[in-house]
């Protein structure tokens, strides 16, 4: 039952799109990110979503599992849709009580409601053609810089790989435990909030112990392999920017500059 | 007399509908009367875990029955509840569902979730620690100043508090050194016998189940493929290892003195039996 939650779930295939060097997709969703935020007018909003779609047929990804993604923050872009509906200045078009509501409101109404679905989209897109392990050797690589000012890029890389590795264990591990308590006459999922909360103890207690020890025993295994932090560190898998990556840039930029034109001439 | 439990064609599918289905079990019937040891043998993956977890209704069966004492557990939502403090599961590692402050707190756990007064779950305890060795002093004590084998002790003295008619152990001797191991077996023999329930558990070990069940029923391939007493099953040696199952060690000397000749009734199963048979031949042929 706990196994089907979808946190930055990998979709394996071979497209142009998951060849990508991990990096390049990372700036590239920054790009479109920021290329989403200039966008203003339709025509602009048109652009930004033709690259998505683009990429999402390229990407063989199914539109049904980019969605699904969308459903648990669907309040969230509804309230901002409301909030933009009442909330913006302009040329009253119907009004009711002290609501408003103006043709500026609808604009902003709908271009919010498509930035932050496309948001979305566009980083499952990443995730969801990118796997984990890749994902945190681009952040580790792209932050290389940072190095210079003291900031522990390579624990930081080391600590988020550790973290997504543990996530499908620790899932078992809860499962497991909820079934020795469920033998043991526990009940998860009736009574009021309190006596609710109090029924995850047995749960909670023995998952964090679990962890901690997790946690030590892995700390001695790394550490009896010598492990001592990036200094020197090699990989066995180099990133490496081919040509594709070369090809999707100048697709991006060609994007970018397009969004910034037409923003220019306000469209 | 009808079987305290007693599972009919049981089919469970992992993932049922998605492109990721699996059959875990397929199939399964099988019975247990009151006051039987059951083992169950069979590979990793075979499904027995998958199997004990149906019988006190932790998992539904996507097909097939099980029955409780005449009764269909799943028939309501009281009744699979109810079966969970009748039929017993001790899961495998149970150690790491410890949780309370005492081990005296950990072990009523199970006794209050049914509801029981203070001296009912006070009286529970104590049997379930007597059972199970857990001493006066450790009963005080944190769960996690114990060592290994005590932990195991306690977690199984939790289960057995609710005073289950049927005992479900999934390994309950994985990872003991083979004195821990062996004291577990007897709190487990003693329990059975001075209880009188239905005691079901699952192994790798050839040598634990030869010693202990009066029948054994075998897993492959999310299937039961044999049932009987250890003798039956034991003696189908050939049928075993084409499963990737052995016969136990002491047998599969025999079998080999068979082999090479010495006419001998080979189905023995511990060390007690083969002695006697080889002392018997000793005698026979006037060498001891």
């Amino acid at each position: 039952m706990l196994k089907n939650i979808t946190l930055g779930q990998y979709f394996p295939g071979d497209t142009f799109i998951h060849r990508l060097d991990p990096r390049s997709k990372i700036l590239i969703t920054i790009a479109f990110i920021v290329a989403l935020f200039i966008a203003h007018g339709a025509a602009s909003y048109a652009v930004c979503a033709a690259f998505l779609a683009l990429c999402v047929v390229i990407s063989k990804i199914k539109a049904k599992a980019l969605f699904s993604g969308l459903k648990p923050i669907i309040i969230i872009i509804l309230i901002t849709a409301v909030l933009n509906l009442f909330y913006t200045q302009g040329e009253v078009l119907v009004s009711f009580w002290i609501f408003k509501i103006t043709k500026e409101g609808i604009f902003a109404a709908v271009f919010m409601m498509l930035r932050i679905v496309m948001l979305i989209c566009g980083t499952f897109l990443l995730t969801y053609t990118t796997a984990p392990m890749q994902l945190t050797d681009a952040i580790e690589s792209l932050l290389a810089p940072m190095k210079k000012i003291k900031f522990p890029v390579h624990e930081l890389a080391m600590m988020m790989s550790i973290a997504l590795r543990f996530i499908p264990t620790l899932i078992e591990e809860t499962d497991k435990i909820m079934s020795a308590q469920k033998a043991r006459g526990a009940d998860f999922e009736t009574g009021g909030l309190i006596s609710r909360a109090k029924a995850m103890l047995p749960l909670l207690i023995p998952l964090f112990i679990s962890a901690f020890r997790r946690a030590d025993e892995l700390a001695t295994a790394m550490e009896s392999r010598c492990y001592s932090g990036g200094e020197g560190r090699t990989r066995m898998k180099q990133l490496k920017f081919l040509g594709c990556d070369a090809v999707a840039a100048a697709v991006t930029i060609l994007f970018v500059a397009c969004v910034c034109v037409l923003k220019h001439f306000g469209i | 007399m009808a079987p305290v439990l007693k599972v009919e064609n049981l089919t469970h599918l992992y993932s049922e509908g998605t492109p990721f289905e699996r059959v875990a079990i397929k199939d399964v019937c099988f019975e247990a009367d009151k006051g039987e040891i059951i083992g169950i043998i069979g590979h990793t993956g075979s499904g027995k875990s998958t199997f004990i977890q149906h019988l006190n209704g932790l998992l539904k069966p996507s097909s097939g029955k099980v029955y409780f004492n005449g009764e269909d557990i799943w028939a309501s939502k009281e009744t699979v509840h109810g079966v969970r403090f009748k039929v017993g599961l001790v899961f495998q590692y149970p150690e790491y569902q410890l949780f309370e402050e005492t081990v005296y707190k950990d072990i009523a756990f199970g006794p209050k979730n049914m509801k029981l007064s203070e001296a009912e779950i006070d009286a529970r305890v104590r049997e379930a620690a007597d059972f199970t060795g857990v001493t006066e002093e450790m009963l005080q004590k944190s769960p996690f100043d114990l060592s290994g084998g005590q932990k195991r002790r306690v977690a199984i003295a939790g289960v057995i508090a609710m005073r289950p008619e049927v005992l479900i152990l999934d390994e309950p001797t994985a990872g003991l050194d083979p004195q821990g191991s062996e004291e577990i077996l007897d709190n487990i023999r003693y329990y059975h016998k001075k209880m009188g329930s239905t005691v079901i558990f699952v192994t790798h070990s050839m040598e634990e189940i030869a010693n202990t069940v009066d029948r054994l029923a075998v897993f492959s391939d999310s299937q039961i493929v044999m049932q009987g007493t250890p003798r039956e099953v034991f003696a189908r040696d050939k049928e075993l290892e084409a499963i990737n199952l052995s016969v136990p060690e002491v047998t599969r000397v025999m079998l080999r003195l068979k082999e090479l000749g010495l006419s001998l009734d080979a189905s023995s199963f511990t060390v007690e039996q083969a002695k006697a048979t080889l002392v018997g031949l000793g005698k026979e042929r006037g060498l001891c």
